[in-house]
């Protein structure tokens, strides 16, 4: 029987040996010119999930001359927010791609795995208005400003319009002054690509000039293993007409773009991407990029310009031919789910440049992202490595908080970061005012 | 001819067999979908490989943790045990192999495993309906 166990014991090492795949050291994932270490798939991909813990009266940690608050606790998972020109802070709350059917034992396995990582509330599919008057960084008002919605996800507000993107359309609300409560029906401006929803979060932006709205849309797999034909419309940024609803897309190949942001010095769209997993620990990096029109970024084919996923086939040349290299990378399986650019003077020594949120990595042994960055800008373009902004979001190998959106908050000129595990949505200050409001 | 004093029963009792079927059976056909995907490039077989694998797995599994406590007491029931357990090794990883994605769900590693599992199944079932063990009267 023992050559039985040892057979056994050979191919448990085997898988052990397969799972681990661990982070080569002095590999540099951030900027223009990532390092990029050879592809390793793994017979299990190498999987560490932080599982939530609460921060017991403890607190996300800023700067030195910035303190951190609760603005408001207990939300239903918090995902995007948008302040509004009063300065009030709305929260879209919700969670989708619940739809997607399972077609593998891994998509069984995989889900359960990853739902150790998420909070047990329920999305509240609904949006709730903030009020800090007195600035002291709580809410004193809190209201639900609409609910009924489905997985509420990118906001935006042009010229007296609040717009919504939830998982499958793009709504729009009239919003007065000082309003708490929208009971007006939704106006839909455009059914938004929703069949199975891998990726469901629709991200939304509005141009600099009002006159366009901008959706990210996700691709529906990893990297094309539920066929192509349900990858029509996605991996896409659609360009939207806000007065007559028409759409173009903007960019493709962009597998998901999940924060959208304009640029206030060129006042052109950026996004940050969430990149494909399952190449190894580090690769491929997410990024963070100016999207060109028409602009192909290469999912699934290939990454990082022009580097070949064999996963694909068939393969496509002329596609990879075509793929642009993004502007900046963020690290692998950081999870950027956050953009926001300053405006203005910016807050303390953050002058120019934008906060990013990373909700963390699963893909790794050795967790990346939990964290917000800043990354530095000059004359609109990144100029600098990424600095830590808020941390302390993992403690002992547990979340206490993933952060997801990310706003400037131009009105207090602090930081608005939502948590979709400790279900919080905090607030950045400086201590004393930027001198220069 | 059995003598006076013993008799030759089958190796697997009628419950055993019927679960031995399970992994000959589905390793056959998962190599035939993983064959079928690698032509066509169509997602579904593969989905289809994988779960044609996992229920090889699970119903093999039960056999050959069955079969091991027969083969302790009839030396006959070895090689078949021991073929049921390389099938069912190269099923294992084979079933991880296919949780990767797309193309290399299957590829030349997968498409061997395939290989490798139904054939030990097809002998493991081979040996074993063949052998018989003696009952002492």
């Amino acid at each position: 029987m023992t050559h039985y166990l040892r057979t056994f014991g050979a191919t448990a090492a085997i898988l052990a040996l397969a799972a681990c795949g661990g982070s080569k050291p002095g590999i540099d994932q951030n900027g223009a010119t990532p390092d990029l270490p050879a592809q390793r798939e793994t017979l299990i991909p190498p999987i560490k999930i932080a599982t939530p813990q609460s921060w017991d009266g403890e607190k996300p940690v800023a700067p030195r001359g910035f303190t951190v608050t609760a603005l408001a606790t207990d939300l239903k998972v918090p995902r995007q927010t948008l302040v509004l020109p009063n300065g009030d802070i709305l929260v879209a709350e919700g969670s989708g791609g619940a739809d997607a059917p399972l077609l593998r034992p891994k998509d069984v396995i995989a889900g359960y795995i990853k739902s150790k990582g998420k909070t047990p509330v329920k999305g509240g599919n609904r949006i709730t208005l903030l009020r800090d008057a007195d600035g002291d960084g709580r809410a004193e008002v809190r209201s639900i400003l609409i609910d009924g919605l489905n997985a509420p996800y990118g906001l935006a507000f042009v010229d007296g319009n609040l717009y919504v993107a939830d998982q499958d359309a793009l709504l729009r609300f009239p919003y007065k002054d000082g309003d708490t409560r929208i009971a007006t029906p939704a106006q839909e401006v455009t059914k938004l690509p929703s069949r199975i929803n891998h990726h469901w979060t629709k991200s939304l932006a509005a141009s600099a000039d009002g006159t366009k709205l901008y959706v990210g849309i996700g691709s529906n797999s990893n990297v094309g293993e539920r066929g192509m034909a349900v990858e029509e419309d996605r991996a896409v940024i659609w360009e939207i007409d806000r007065a007559t609803g028409a759409r173009r897309t903007y960019a493709s190949g962009i597998r998901n773009p999940t924060a959208l942001a304009i640029n206030p010095q060129t006042r052109a769209l950026w996004s940050v991407v969430n990149e494909r997993d399952e190449l190894g620990p580090q690769l491929v990096p997410d990024y963070m990029t100016s999207v060109r029109p028409g602009g192909f970024y290469g999912w699934p084919y290939s990454y990082w310009g022009r580097h070949v996923d064999p996963r694909v086939h068939p393969q496509n040349p002329k596609m990879v031919a075509k793929t642009l290299r993004p502007d900046y990378a963020l690290g692998s399986h950081v999870a950027a789910l956050g953009l926001s650019f300053v405006t203005g003077a910016g807050v303390g020594p953050f002058t120019q440049g934008a906060f990013v949120g990373e909700h963390g990595s699963w893909n790794r042994q050795d967790p990346s992202g939990y964290k917000v960055v800043w990354i530095p800008f000059v004359n609109g373009r990144p100029a600098g490595k990424p600095v830590d902004f808020l941390t302390g979001f993992l403690k002992d190998g547990h979340a206490r908080g993933r952060p997801v959106g990310v706003t400037y908050d131009p009105v207090r000129s602090s930081v608005i970061v939502a948590d979709d595990v400790s279900n919080t949505v905090w607030r950045v200050a400086p201590d004393r005012p930027t001198s220069t409001r | 001819m059995p003598s006076a004093s013993s008799a030759y029963r089958p190796l697997l009792s009628p419950l055993l067999a019927l679960l031995l079927s399970f992994p000959v059976a589905l390793f056959t056909i998962a190599l035939f979908t993983d064959i079928t995907y690698l032509q066509t490039a169509e997602v579904q077989w593969t989905n289809f490989s994988s779960w044609l694998i996992v229920g090889a797995l699970l119903f093999g599994g039960i056999a050959l943790a069955w079969s091991l406590i027969l083969a302790i007491r009839w030396r006959t029931a070895r090689l078949y045990v021991l073929l049921l357990a390389l099938a069912w090794m190269a099923g294992l990883v084979n079933a991880f192999q296919h949780s990767r994605d797309a193309w290399s769900s299957v590829g030349t590693t997968g498409l061997i495993l395939s290989i490798l599992s139904a054939a030990f199944a097809i002998a493991a079932s081979w040996v074993a309906h063949g052998a018989k063990r003696e009952i002492v009267r």
